[in-house]
């Protein structure tokens, strides 16, 4: 019985993993590869984690294991976070069939915080930014 | 089918796979951002392919290296976003 639980959970566990190097390699965009890998991996690690800690009749290794878990989950989103503000500082450009980017012109390029909203308004009529929409498929590959 | 042969024949190809994969973006990312996740997916996946072998050769031991590998995993990409967004400001 019970190794049929852990054969379930190591399955979905090791094919979501599956899916999230496929996301990686196939999606179109930075972001959106960022979004695939980031929960995906998260989930599929910890249900491999949680396998070992079921088979394991010892209680240092479930606590190892959750452990793990808890920490994977924790920093896992910030450390996404962190990557993303990042990549849209440095101009990583976005899909070109992307329809709104809702951040153009709201940052402030050199202290790196966002404007307030008079700011913004003043932007939008001294005129539009050059936004960060790819032009041809190519440039996100 | 006994759990080990699941796990020797099923489970650890479709991690390595899964690793072989990712090398691809890996080695081909246009951008250093797209190369900085590549690398932090496949130390996750290191991760979970250490506790399926910890599983198959009962060696609690390995669990550390698991642990460690999650903490340079975070600090890693944490580092690497900090001095990407500082180097563009000069």
């Amino acid at each position: 019985m019970i190794d049929i639980i852990i054969g379930i959970l190591s399955t979905i566990g090791a094919l979501s993993i599956f899916f999230a190097s496929l996301g990686i390699l196939r999606m179109p965009d930075f972001y959106l590869r960022l979004s695939v890998t980031v929960k995906a991996a998260t989930m599929g690690v910890g249900l491999l984690l949680l396998c070992a800690a079921i088979i394991f009749p010892d209680i240092s290794v479930s606590t190892k294991a959750i452990a793990i878990t808890f920490f994977l989950i924790i920093t896992s989103p910030i450390a996404a976070h962190m990557i993303g503000r990042a990549a849209y500082f440095t101009g990583t450009p976005l899909w070109k069939e992307t329809i709104i980017d809702e951040l153009n012109g709201m940052y402030d390029k050199e202290t790196h915080e966002l404007k307030n909203e008079k700011q913004v308004n003043m932007a939008e009529i001294c005129g539009d930014e050059p936004d960060q929409i790819a032009d041809t498929e190519e440039e996100t590959k | 089918m006994t759990l080990e042969a699941y796990f020797d024949y099923f489970i650890l190809p479709v991690l390595t796979i899964s690793v072989i994969l990712v090398f691809i973006r890996l080695i081909k990312g246009p951008k250093v951002v797209d190369r900085v996740i590549a690398l932090d997916l496949i130390i996750t996946i290191g991760i979970g392919i250490i506790t399926i072998f910890t599983i198959r050769s009962n060696q609690k031991v390995l669990l550390d290296v698991a642990i460690m590998l999650a903490l340079i995993a975070f600090l890693g990409t944490v580092a690497f976003s900090f001095y990407i967004e500082k180097r563009e400001d000069d």
